[in-house]
């Protein structure tokens, strides 16, 4: 979510909310993160490694 | 938009109160109890087990209330509680109504027949396959469908809680950004997606394995897979627990975070690399590459380890900050001698806190890297380490929560309260003993998930060292005294919610446990000093034990695997 930034009389935006702070108001891409992250880094990679194992003859 | 009869105002907080929301966390609150009372009682007995000269139950019985110990405390009781924490922490900290009380109550209704069939399977004897439940251990195919409708449930919940977040926002109840507590609520709900995620791709192969039509399930694939669900379910804990630390400190002390910015950052840094832990349990599989092994534990787990880090300085830093507010000000420990520790709720926490990190903290990155985790790996240094975390860090800290969930939700107030005052004490010691006697007996060697440890009937003798069968002995002293701290908990709070005085007559006394001081809890902020240094004489210690333990582990790597 877009933090709200303080707003002029006039309705615009009187500073701009800082990059890690619109991260951290985005509760999406925080979702979208949180499961990309460890499903590419812990999951996919790991069944790649159990997936090169050669069968046993 | 609710009607605005479905509101109350909260007479201690200012919150407004969603009244469905409050019926839905009564309702998962107390059956998360219900199961930590019978999980609880099922680990005793295991407990007792252990211990060489009570040895209380046959094999058969001790592989079964093992299995439901792990599943009745490790993902029904935390869970369960995680879910009314949820509730908690969007509707009611966001001063908004709960998405779709319906569906919440069909998500409570789908977790609670999960639970149920998962220990009705159990129970029947046909699946003492314990929580891990690796294949090719067979359990009955209802054992599997109650695990997967449990998930669905807390699934189904967990969107709740997203959905809340959207209404919250689009109805404007809050300014800016979402209080702290909320955004750890965030983070665990984050991971609980993954951790759910991983449970359904393994768990419904099982499931059809067991039924007989799918041929054979690969067992590293299932452990690889499973432990993206069975370790990551423990992580929601994690960041539940220190969302529960910030709300405590904030109710109990009007505390603020050091930085709100630092501790968020801290929460990202769960959100992204806190679930890699799962890599640990496989750290001695063969087949599956250092690479990943090093990578998932010894490198992207570290900043996850460096997040906990911030919050374990984050909370003390908050508590003496708001201590030191209120004029404790004498010498470097003045506020922490002069905190309430008379107060279940603070004491409860700050033992949490202390454990958790001595005990649970180091041991986790001890057993995270890899040529030490050889020395103890799949030994009861394993469920030491995680008895110092969701028992001693997770549970201690919910069952503080309660103190002030029983009052602000249940309103009613706590009886029987000098028991309620030592609860948490006699609890916390239980479980230390717990943990440690555990981690010093899996570093002698002695194997987990073992119901005879002298093997007594077995064809070829094996003896541990004497230290060994003393370790077990304590570990069982430590649960009874454990057991006794969890008894109490359960009777304090089923004699308040069922006999307590009621607290919401308009003339009705504030709650004993909740001090008259303006809350945080709801709002968004810093405590705007960074003058504690009785924290950074804690954190410097923290750190000197950390490196003194992670130094013994290695120097006894060198002593069992010489370098010649």
């Amino acid at each position: 979510m877009p933090a709200m930034a303080p707003e002029t009389e006039g309705g615009g935006a009187a500073e701009r909310v800082p990059a890690m702070q619109r991260l951290l108001d985005n509760h999406f891409l925080l979702l979208f993160l949180g499961v990309t992250v460890p499903a590419v880094l812990y999951l996919v990679w790991g069944i790649m490694e159990v997936a090169q194992i050669p069968i046993g003859k | 938009m609710a009607a605005s009869n479905e509101f109350r105002t909260c007479s201690v907080t200012g919150l407004k109160v969603h009244l469905p929301a409050e019926a839905l966390i009564k309702a998962n609150a107390v059956v998360a109890v219900v199961f930590l009372a019978v999980g609880g009682l099922f680990g005793l007995l295991v407990a007792l087990t252990r211990w060489q000269a009570v040895h209380i139950l046959p094999a058969e019985w001790f592989y079964l209330l093992l299995t439901a110990h792990g599943a009745d405390v490790l993902l029904f009781w935390v869970i369960f509680f995680e879910v009314a924490l949820l509730y908690f922490a969007s509707a009611i900290l966001l001063n908004c109504r709960l998405a779709t009380p319906w569906l919440a109550w069909v998500a409570f209704a789908l977790m609670l027949a999960g639970a149920a069939i998962a220990n009705v399977a159990v129970l029947q004897g046909e699946s003492s396959v314990m929580f891990t439940s690796y294949v090719p251990m067979k359990a009955a195919p209802h054992f599997y469908v109650g695990l997967i409708v449990f998930a669905v449930g807390t699934l189904t919940a967990v969107g709740i809680f997203f959905g809340t977040l959207v209404i919250a926002r689009e109805e404007r109840t809050y300014q800016g950004s979402i209080p702290l507590v909320t955004f750890g609520a965030l983070t665990a709900a984050i991971i609980a997606v993954f951790t759910l995620a991983s449970g359904a791709i393994i768990l419904i192969p099982t499931f059809l394995w067991s039924v007989g039509l799918i041929t054979t399930i690969d067992p590293v694939m299932y452990k690889v897979i499973w432990w993206g669900m069975g370790h990551s379910s423990q992580q929601i804990n994690v960041a539940a627990h220190v969302a529960v630390w910030y709300a405590i400190a904030a109710v109990v002390l009007g505390a603020k975070p050091i930085s709100e910015k630092v501790s968020r950052t801290a929460f990202l840094m769960y959100i992204l690399f806190l679930q890699l832990a799962s890599a640990h349990h496989l750290l001695a599989e063969p087949g599956i590459s250092s690479e990943w092994k090093v990578f998932n534990t010894s490198y992207a787990l570290y900043l996850a380890v460096l997040g906990s880090m911030i919050h374990g300085m984050s909370v003390p830093g908050a508590i003496e900050a708001a201590q030191r507010k209120l004029g404790f000000n004498a010498g470097i420990f003045g506020w922490l001698r002069k905190a309430p520790w008379g107060n279940p709720a603070f004491s409860g926490m700050f033992i949490s806190l202390v454990l958790f990190g001595f005990l649970g903290g180091i041991s986790g990155v001890v057993l995270g890297t890899e040529q030490i985790n050889l020395m103890m790996h799949n030994t009861l240094y394993v469920p030491g380490h995680f008895h110092a975390t969701v028992v001693a860090g997770t549970t201690l800290a919910f069952m503080a929560f309660t103190y002030l969930a029983v009052p602000l939700v249940f309103r009613r107030e706590i009886v029987l309260p000098t028991l309620a005052k030592w609860q948490p004490y006699l609890f916390g010691l239980g479980v230390a003993g717990i943990s440690l006697f555990m981690m010093g007996a899996g570093t002698l060697g002695v194997a987990r998930r073992h119901w005879d440890i002298t093997f007594s009937d077995a064809p070829l003798t094996f003896e541990y060292p004497p230290a060994a069968i003393l370790m077990m002995g304590l570990n069982g002293m430590s649960a009874v005294l454990a057991a006794i701290g969890g008894l109490a908990y359960v009777l304090v709070v089923v004699g308040s919610i069922l006999f307590g005085k009621r607290l919401d007559a308009p003339d009705a006394e504030r709650p004993r446990f909740i001090p008259r001081l303006p809350t945080t809890v709801a709002a968004y902020g810093s405590a705007g000093t960074l003058h504690v240094p009785g924290t950074i004489v804690l954190v410097t210690v923290f750190f000197m034990s950390f490196v003194l333990y992670y130094f013994v582990n290695w120097k006894y790597l060198s002593e069992i695997w010489p370098m010649r």
